[in-house]
């Protein structure tokens, strides 16, 4: 029997175990909204923007691990969803973005709501597709959710005409195969136990874990190398969960708003084990000046990754789980150390700097520090929690002041820093885990670039719970201002452009809460998180705060600058024990 | 250094511009490109002609393979090859510098496919050397048009170089 376009994806979509598909309507797209208008399996989450669903489907992949799935119209809806494809690419999420076209008779000939975004999207997807005929449908939506969620994962867009949605076909579901496509996971044997060898000899080893640990599930395998060679780790941004950030060897992010200690043990190291990324400049500062005196180890699933920044010395292509799995076998079988032994110095000055200089911020009674009420966060949730973020000031002080534990709890954008992510990733989030608790720790001038989803949380009674620091600048921009531009803050003075949160929360029927005072940050974050509706906390902040240590950019990473340098205080409180 | 790459890749639209935004998205830059089908009219055969350090090289090498439609990429500069450019000259030359063109372009081994009262139109094959050296060579006698096909390639039958 041959069915619609429009029935093949749906079943398509079923097939892939897809429960959940953000999206926003509009013409040529209305004949696959008909059949979602009564489908019981899939449900149709609508944003107030088409970039709130793009983010809300990478929030659901990036806490799942599975696919996330958006669906909109052609021309403008298609537009919209570019930013969250350019974050989903730049950061490795597999989402499936299907957007409407004009009918295939009318592309080309600037047709109403006519955008050629397979064009515009092909340098932001890992690939992308234009359906010309019916019949290679299915086969191109399977091939989608493979290449999407295999190798390095990414974003993949699918063009579907309309006429192409109601002309019927016989349902094929057809076996992937791409030739010219074939990632690889297996690491070369023998470089991993060149790596083997090479921690061996190390004296002064660091490993740089990042996003690939993540996205392969190697969490579990990566504690076991750090624990059985007592190798002190240091977690990139988009690493952050993927080795617990309480545990003795951790050393927290490195790079631009590192911590002192993990800049100083990769710069001081023998040897680096980078796994799962891509030296971005945030971690490397100065190329020339990154840990001189290291050897390079590097794990990825991306070849291109591989010496594209850094010479590496002892490179492997593969997925990180199963590299890592050898490898520990390799130190176990084939390197007898006695590893406290050989790392009881490099720990023993780690440990000195961790204490030179810890994480810290200068606490105060009067006015309330945003590090302040990301503690308080941790310590309420005791880390079992999701955490979404902004990107700028909220971004950061969260990578600092919250100690991720476990994989998939952190979920921020941080290839493209991406300001209105959190709010719709944490809806995605929140509707992949209805009982988790879902934090956006948000800055005041970001939460305004997605503020519409409100509604989506509302009406989908998600219990999201929106943490503003609201400082009334955009503070990260400011800060650089401060910094570098001898504090002439040119247009990133908010101040009473800043709506009132509360109000905004209530008008779209979410609960608005306010704190201005230290005291009173702990009883409302406790109140927020007993209530089971959405929520906006506006933390009315300290706008002077700054995000220290801080490298500035193109400096090497152990040139740090720090909070006492540009402010005195007499009351310094430690931040992290 | 300059690299002659060899590409195979899945006959279908929007191919040609994926590898093309990928060299203009990373700051790369193509000096020839040609394609065309081959036995398989599935596959394409692409002959880039690029240039850069090893770091680059390598760099390209790698983001053309982690291109879905590339099927295989081959550094012909890693190979013995051959390598073949063909070009179309249109030249004008006074009456009595007619035999003069006649006689360089039997010296190329380039044949004559066209020819008016006032013009001829000279066929050469051959590597990048001999092209420069019969254009400037002609040059003198007054080139009016001139099209290369960009570089194709192929390697010899047998070893890596050394």
């Amino acid at each position: 029997m041959k069915i619609s376009g429009a029935e093949i994806f749906i079943e398509c979509l079923k097939r892939e175990g897809i429960k959940h598909i953000f999206g926003y309507p509009g013409g040529v797209i209305l004949n696959i909204f008909d059949l979602l208008y009564e489908d019981k399996e899939i449900k149709l989450i609508l944003t107030r923007h088409e970039q709130g669903a793009v983010h809300a489907a990478d929030g659901y992949a990036r806490s799942t691990g599975k696919a996330g799935v958006a669906l909109v119209t052609s021309g403008p809806g298609a537009t919209n969803t570019i930013t969250g494809l350019a974050t989903a690419s730049m950061d490795s999420i597999p989402i499936v973005v299907f957007s409407g076209q004009v009918p295939t008779m009318l592309i080309g000939n600037d047709a109403f709501q006519e955008a050629d975004i397979v064009g515009i999207s092909r340098p932001c997807t890992k690939y992308n597709f234009l359906v010309k005929d019916v019949k290679d449908l299915s086969k191109i939506i399977r091939e989608a959710f493979y290449i999407a969620t295999s190798g390095r994962p990414g974003p993949v867009l699918i063009d579907l005409p309309k006429d192409v949605t109601t002309s019927k076909e016989e349902f094929v579901w057809p076996e992937v195969k791409i030739r010219s496509y074939n990632p690889r996971y297996e690491g070369n044997k023998w470089m991993i136990t060149q790596a083997a060898h090479n921690i061996a000899k190390s004296k002064k080893a660091v490993i740089v874990a990042g996003g690939g640990v993540i996205l392969s599930g190697g969490s579990r395998e990566l504690r076991e190398l750090a624990e059985y060679t007592n190798i002190p780790v240091t977690m990139t941004l988009m690493g952050l969960g993927g080795f617990p950030g309480t545990h003795k060897l951790s050393l927290g992010m490195p790079g631009m708003h590192g911590t002192y200690y993990a800049n100083k043990a990769i710069q001081e190291s023998d040897l680096l084990v980078a796994i799962g990324m891509r030296f971005d400049d945030r971690v490397t500062g100065k190329l020339d000046a990154f840990a001189t005196g290291a050897k390079i180890i590097h794990i990825d699933i991306d070849p291109t990754s591989i010496r594209k920044n850094v010479r590496v010395d002892v490179p492997i292509v593969g997925d990180v789980k199963k590299v890592l799995t050898v490898l520990n076998k390799a130190l176990k079988e084939e390197v007898k150390e006695q590893w406290e032994e050989v790392r009881k110095a490099w720990l023993k000055q780690i440990n000195e700097w961790k204490k030179e200089r810890p994480l810290s911020y200068t606490y105060s009674d009067e006015v309330i520090k945003p590090q302040f009420v990301v503690e308080k966060i941790f310590e309420l949730t005791k880390g079992d929690a999701i955490i979404t973020t902004e990107v700028g000031q909220n971004q950061m002080w969260a990578a600092q002041f919250y100690k991720f534990d476990k994989p998939r709890t952190l979920l921020t954008s941080g290839g493209l820093g991406t300001m209105g992510y959190g709010f719709p990733a944490a809806i995605g989030a929140q509707l992949a885990h209805p009982n988790k608790l879902v934090i956006d720790i948000a800055g005041d001038g970001s939460i305004q670039m997605n503020i519409q989803e409100l509604a989506t949380a509302v009406i989908n009674k998600l219990p999201v719970k929106v943490a503003i620091l609201n400082n009334r600048y955009l503070g990260m921009v400011r800060q650089w201002q401060e910094l570098f531009f001898s504090e002439r803050y040119s247009h990133t003075k908010l101040d009473e452009s800043v709506p009132d949160f509360v109000k905004i929360a209530e008008a779209y029927g979410a609960v608005g809460l306010r704190a201005t005072k230290p005291d009173e940050v702990e009883p409302l974050l406790k109140e927020a998180f007993k209530i089971k509706r959405t929520v906006f906390m506006d933390f009315v902040v300290d706008w002077k705060e700054k995000v220290f240590p801080m490298v500035p950019a193109g400096a090497p990473i152990d040139y740090m600058l720090f909070e006492e340098q540009k402010e005195k205080s007499e009351k310094k409180l430690k931040a992290v024990k | 250094m300059r690299h002659t790459i060899s590409l195979l890749v899945e006959n279908k639209f929007g191919v040609l511009s994926r590898i093309a935004s990928l060299f203009s998205g990373r700051g790369y830059n193509i000096e020839s490109l040609s394609v065309g089908e081959t036995i398989d009219p599935q596959i394409s055969v692409m002959t880039i002609v690029t240039s850069g350090d090893d770091q680059i090289i390598e760099q390209i090498t790698k983001q053309l393979n982690k291109l879905i439609d590339v099927i295989k990429v081959i550094d012909m500069t890693e190979f013995d090859h051959v390598e073949r450019e063909m070009v179309l000259i249109k030249v004008a030359p006074r009456q009595e510098n007619k035999a003069e063109v006649l006689r360089l372009a039997e010296i190329f081994r380039g044949r004559i496919v066209d020819s008016s009262q006032s013009t001829y139109t000279i066929e050469v094959t051959g590597d990048e050397k001999k092209i420069e050296a019969i254009v400037e060579l002609l040059k003198p006698m007054g080139i009016k048009e001139f099209v290369r096909t960009g570089k194709v390639a192929i390697a010899r039958e047998g070893v890596r170089k050394k």
